[in-house]
């Protein structure tokens, strides 16, 4: 299968820039530096469309590349199907653009090369990830993507971002050992770290009690990392003490992609989604929308906001999910992406207004909109986006999981969403009128719009908001569809890799 | 079995120093002592009772040895856990350079 021979090099390309930045970048000029990162996230973003079409000719449903030919019960394989094809062309995407936002606005911060070797290697975390079809090697590269991101929370070492970091690295690693113990206790019941493998064995195995007692570890761990509710305290923190561009990742991608990834394909695709596991996810998606969106509301730091709406739309995701049925998937992972790509688009404009105004208080700004026009509008766009205005994705994806909700009888959960959707509205339009509506404030007489490369981040974004409905129309719906498919098909996955191996 | 729940107290020993402790050098002792707990509980599933280390020998048959992927895998997560701590102890250093204590109920300028 030479189609599956582009799979590692998700892992490789990144891993190597990071190696090679960290290796010339304090010889060579700072432009340079820009230009190898921006060409080594292109090339990861041409290779992730690149993979959708090698998915979509080949006849299986999924690739699967032997790391070093051994075959998959013994050696480590790497597994390209829809939801991880779904999850690289999102990471990628933010990934490059955020790169291409990084060459002004890191700028202020003293090591650029730094900042981007940190940046590859938790792309190579959670391109990792995605990829693998190995139980301990994805934890292997979910400490990867973490022990960055906690450095890069700190790297700007003012007071502030180095407590957060150490909530953050603290709350991370305890999530951490409880995925290893997990991961410990599923390789004592099966004897085997594949995953494809464990779902043959744990489905050919009578039920006892380590199945559910491995489901709580996972739900408390993954759950740290995708900051669901009870287990949220760290996320306002860390994200928005981090430099804008990382906030725009973390928010971004971070958390979906360690987080409700794993999570979903663990229990869906490994353990086996019991009943009890689903209602569990449900409510505490529904109680994360609401909890997280009210605190939300009284949030003066423009920054601390946006993250506690992260918080808040994760919610929707793992609402979505949670719900079982093929529609509620769909809604829960075209969220994930749309989520991506406006909160991204947030943190951005935040980022933007502090390079130009200095502040992220909302209360110091004031009618912005006529020195900032790029970012009054792309932020604009943003927030009906994130509120669910029509003809935005935003809208697409929340009336998905809504519908969804309604079909499976949970009037109640539909309810939640709604009223979550409306406080969201009102939190947003509180932004538009305290940052950019009103007069304009004498001190910012000066300022001046941002330079283009981080312009054009944010128009990207922008575009991709208002477009991101198309993806249901027929033509491109084989998108979302292939991953939902992963997802609802369960534990046939096994299947579907054996199938690969075995061609 | 004796075994498995020391190793389960000395777990909750070191979540008990993470949760409970105010002092932040305390907190990553606590993480240690729970990332050495993890690595034991991994290495005690994989031991066999009168099982040798799994080397191959031309001249003798082995009859009962230990799993040896487990220890494989927890060398790695030993390094994972010392990349953690170098981490994490720098953070705190920066961290006591910038506030002057190691207490975390007077590090405390972000919040809501």
């Amino acid at each position: 299968m030479p189609g599956a021979n582009i799979i590692p090099l998700f892992v490789i390309i990144p891993l190597f820039t990071a190696f090679f930045i960290s290796l010339i970048g304090r010889f060579i000029k700072s432009t340079y530096v820009d230009i190898v990162s921006g060409l080594s996230s292109f090339l990861l973003l041409i290779f992730s469309f690149w993979g959708l079409a090698i998915l979509g000719r080949c006849p299986e449903t999924a690739l699967v590349y032997k790391i070093g030919g051994w075959l998959p019960p013994f050696g480590i394989c790497m597994v390209l199907d829809g939801l991880s094809n779904f999850m690289l062309v999102t990471v990628n995407i933010i990934a490059f653009l955020v790169v291409i936002y990084s060459f002004n606005y890191m700028e202020k911060y003293t090591d650029k090369p730094k900042f981007y070797t940190l940046f590859f290697l938790m792309l190579t975390g959670m391109n990792g990830v995605i990829v693998t079809g190995d139980l301990f090697n994805l934890f292997v590269f979910l400490e990867i993507a973490s022990i960055s991101s906690y450095a890069l929370v700190a790297f700007g070492t003012e007071a502030e971002e180095l407590e957060a970091s150490f909530k953050y690295a603290i709350m991370g690693s305890v999530a951490s050992a409880f995925i290893f113990i997990g991961i410990a206790f599923l390789y004592g019941f099966t004897s085997t770290l594949n995953m494809a493998d464990m779902a043959r064995v744990l489905s050919a195995k009578p039920s006892n009690w380590a199945v559910p007692f491995v489901s709580v570890l996972f739900l408390m761990g993954f759950g740290l990392k995708s900051a669901l509710v009870p287990f949220h305290a760290w996320l306002p923190d860390a994200h928005s003490s981090a430099p804008a561009s990382i906030s725009a990742m973390l928010s971004g991608v971070l958390i979906k992609t360690l987080g409700v990834y794993a999570l979903a394909r663990i229990f869906f695709n490994v353990i086996g989604a019991s009943g009890t596991v689903l209602s569990v996810l449900m409510f505490l998606g529904a109680l994360s929308m609401l909890v997280a969106v009210i605190l939300a509301l009284s949030q003066w730091d423009l920054k601390r906001l946006l993250a506690y709406h992260s918080i808040s739309q994760i919610g929707y995701v793992v609402l979505g999910i949670g719900l079982g049925t093929p529609l509620g998937i769909l809604g829960g992972l075209f969220h994930l992406f749309n989520h991506s790509i406006f909160k991204s688009l947030l943190f951005l404009n935040s980022g933007a207004i502090d390079y130009s105004a200095r502040t992220r208080d909302l209360r110091e700004m004031s009618g912005l909109r006529k020195k900032l026009p790029v970012t009054a509008g792309t932020n604009l766009i943003a927030s009906m986006s994130i509120a669910g205005i029509p003809p935005l994705n935003g809208f697409f994806s929340k009336l998905i999981i809504i519908l969804a909700c309604v079909q499976k009888g949970h009037i109640g959960y539909a309810l939640a969403a709604v009223i979550a959707s409306v406080l969201t509205l009102a939190s947003f339009m509180k932004v538009q009128k305290f940052a950019f509506l009103g007069p304009l404030k004498e001190k910012y007489q000066a300022i001046k719009e941002v330079p283009p490369a981080m312009k054009f981040a944010m128009v990207s974004l922008a575009t991709i908001c208002i477009l991101g409905g198309l993806l249901l129309l027929p033509s491109f719906s084989f998108f979302l569809n292939n991953a939902v498919n992963v997802l609802s098909d369960g534990r046939d996955y096994a299947l579907a890799v054996f199938g690969a191996v075995l061609k | 079995m004796t075994l498995y729940l020391l190793c389960l107290a000395l777990f909750c020993v070191g979540l008990y120093g993470v949760l409970r402790k105010r002092n932040l050098v305390k907190i990553i002792i606590g993480l240690g002592i729970m990332e050495y707990a993890m690595n034991l509980f991994f290495i005690l599933l994989a031991y066999r009772y009168h099982g040798r280390s799994p080397i191959e020998a031309q001249d003798q048959q082995i009859l009962q040895m230990v799993d040896p992927l487990p220890q494989a895998l927890v060398l790695t997560s030993i390094v994972i856990g010392l990349a953690v701590t170098a981490l994490v102890i720098s953070i705190a250093i920066r961290i006591y350079e910038k506030y002057g204590t190691f207490d975390i109920t007077e590090i405390k300028r972000l919040r809501g």
